[in-house]
């Protein structure tokens, strides 16, 4: 029976000349621009993943551009553009269902038990992730809009305001990057969280203003459509695009304020799944 | 001195089909510099005790040090000190095994050109370097353990913790491994490794514990074990199985104990008291009754019959049994 009755430290004797003393900032930013840049590799060699990523949308842009593109008026405005910032939502939305699969993918596959086992930060591994998935949702979304201006899309009010559009599609996109991210932690299987989200999501876009007005919709479907965040993203990117054409918005909150909603919206998702996918990473372990 | 111990260790999981004790009062000590091999059938909570020692999962109860620092209160100090290597390979497939060591220098934060001075330096080592900038996903089974130890390596550890390192390797590949660790111990590592394979702990481990249902059921050597379960075996094997009762009736007459045939018929053997003498008869005795031999041998019990004896069920790999020559 030995208690551990002091032991001398040697144990830092052990190993390499030990690293300069550095700021547990710039060790923990250290630690996840390494994630981020291993996750980045994955992207650049295995380019099928972007491929998937903007397959499906490139797809919904020339189906409904092409054909019903000359059957839905949009007052004001030509469908085509109405319909990009939808196409933009989507892309940007199933793109981040990439940080849940490829969580559960790592710790299926023992990457997050080598993690554990090294004096990083605990975090970094989901910063790592979540910024690399940020990545991309950029590229995606840059082909896209190639594709948009392809069958005719454009922006109308000025660079300015086309660049906060970006930047609140991909603000979006990295908060609910960190909802998916606790998913794939606590599911732990890649291919249930592929089918779930896509369970979830695809009815979820489809009953907003991503694809059509929604005032077109059901009663019940266009109340829902009017609230659905969805809506609202796809809301503040069509107006800071100049897409919405001239038929009045919705009266609901998020509709008549779609940039302060998705705004408050995505810095809400921050605040509470930052910290909470941070606690579950650090209890989960493959078994 | 105890450069790993633990007391006490205990860690249950609860599931629909009620509760499973992985540890139930586990304790282990590991002196500085030697190779302690846990060894038992699977579920016995060999992994589990790796886990809790390498931090990767906490204990409900217990205490455990490794190199004198406290594995629950100062996790990220007794990662600092550490290598481990998993069951299955934990490299990234889609990076080349250069960028896989190079990724885990960073994390241990040795910055990034002694990383890459690392990474160089374990690539040759472990004959990688051709391979080196190939990614992982190409690598063969032996090629992917030798970069799953490098990355365990890449903070010069002072203990490593091996997860049943050649689980799945064909022969010549465990062979090396086997070398490439028995050189780091020789450095001065100490090592915990888990194992399915008995001859892998005979050939590797100074000390084996092993291990059922959550506890140490044994503890010793290969030979103390081997010594709690007796003495020396003779065996022989027929040409003709018709001979089976003749030879029979030859090892009842020399042995101590009954007589085991195998489910061919053609090899039996009986446990004896003094080896060498007894197979000189058994050898006389089945010439003149005029019995043809394809073999016969001397054998000292395995450690499949140390497991046998201990937990009353068969390894689940069931090893070649290791015929002695008899000199």
């Amino acid at each position: 029976m030995s208690t551990d009755t002091a032991p001398p430290r040697s144990t830092e004797a052990a190993g390499s000349p030990g690293p300069v003393p550095v700021s547990p900032l710039s060790l923990w930013a250290g630690d996840v621009a390494t994630v981020t840049w291993r996750n980045l590799i994955k992207f650049r060699r295995n380019p099928e993943i972007l491929l998937f990523a903007v397959l499906q949308p490139i797809m919904f842009v020339l189906l409904f551009s092409q054909v019903y593109g000359g059957s839905i008026q949009i007052e004001g405005g030509n469908y085509t553009d109405y319909l990009m910032a939808g196409i933009f939502g989507q892309t940007v939305l199933f793109g981040s269902t990439f940080s849940g699969y490829q969580m559960a993918q790592d710790l299926k596959e023992g990457m997050i038990d080598r993690f554990r086992t090294l004096p990083m930060h605990d975090s970094a591994v989901l910063f790592g992730r979540t910024n690399a998935d940020l990545v991309l949702n950029g590229v995606s979304v840059v082909i896209m809009m190639i594709s948009g201006a392809v069958v005719g899309w454009r922006f109308h009010e000025g660079w300015l305001s086309f660049l906060a559009g970006v930047g609140i599609l991909l603000l979006f996109s990295y908060a609910f990057s960190w909802v998916m991210a606790l998913l794939g932690i606590i599911v732990r299987t890649p291919e249930v969280i592929n089918n779930a989200s896509f369970m979830i999501l695809f009815p979820l876009t489809f009953i907003s203003n991503a694809f059509v007005q929604t005032d077109n919709l059901p009663r019940a479907l266009e109340v829902f459509a009017n609230w659905n965040p969805i809506s609202a993203l796809v809301q503040a990117v069509r107006e800071l695009f100049g897409n919405t054409g001239a038929a009045p918005t919705p009266d609901t909150f998020p509709m008549q304020n779609p940039i302060l909603t998705t705004v408050a919206m995505s810095l809400l998702m921050l605040a509470v799944f930052v910290p909470l996918a941070v606690n579950r990473f650090r209890q989960a372990s493959s078994r | 001195m105890a450069i790993i111990e633990a007391h006490d260790l205990r860690k249950t999981y609860h599931s629909r089909s009620g509760d499973v004790h992985a540890l139930a009062g586990l304790s282990l000590t590991v002196p500085e510099g030697t190779v302690k091999g846990l060894l038992g059938p699977n579920g016995a909570g060999k992994t589990t005790t790796v886990k809790v020692l390498n931090t990767l999962l906490r204990p409900d109860s217990g205490t455990a040090t490794v190199a004198g620092v406290d594995v629950l209160h100062d996790p990220e100090g007794v990662r600092r000190v550490i290598g481990a290597s998993g069951q299955y390979a934990a490299v990234d497939e889609h990076l080349t095994g250069r960028e896989n060591l190079e990724m885990v220098g960073r994390l241990y934060h040795l910055g990034g050109s002694r990383s890459r001075e690392r990474a160089k330096e374990l690539l040759e080592q472990f004959d990688l370097t051709g391979a080196g900038d190939r990614p992982v996903k190409g690598f063969s089974g032996g090629m992917r353990r030798r970069i799953d130890l490098a990355c365990a390596l890449v903070n010069n550890p002072q203990i490593l913790f091996l997860d049943e390192p050649t689980t799945g390797l064909d022969p010549r590949s465990r062979l090396g491994l086997w070398d490439v660790i028995k050189d780091l111990v020789a450095q001065g590592t100490t090592v915990l490794l888990t194992t399915q394979y008995l001859e892998e702990a005979d050939y590797l481990a100074d000390d084996i514990s092993v291990i059922d249902h959550g506890t140490v059921i044994a503890e010793g050597t290969a030979d103390e074990l081997k010594a709690q379960v007796g003495g020396h075996r003779v065996v022989v094997t027929l040409v003709d199985s018709a001979d089976a009762d003749a030879a029979r009736a030859v090892l009842e007459r020399h042995g101590t104990d009954d007589v085991q045939q195998d489910t061919g018929g053609r090899t039996l053997s009986v446990p004896v008291t003094e080896g060498p003498g007894a197979l000189q008869h058994v050898l006389a005795d089945l010439a003149s009754a005029d019995v043809r031999l394809h073999d016969a041998g001397m054998r000292r019990p395995t450690l499949d019959d140390v497991f046998l004896r201990l937990t009353g069920r068969e390894q689940a790999d069931d090893t070649a049994s290791e015929l002695e020559e008899s000199a």
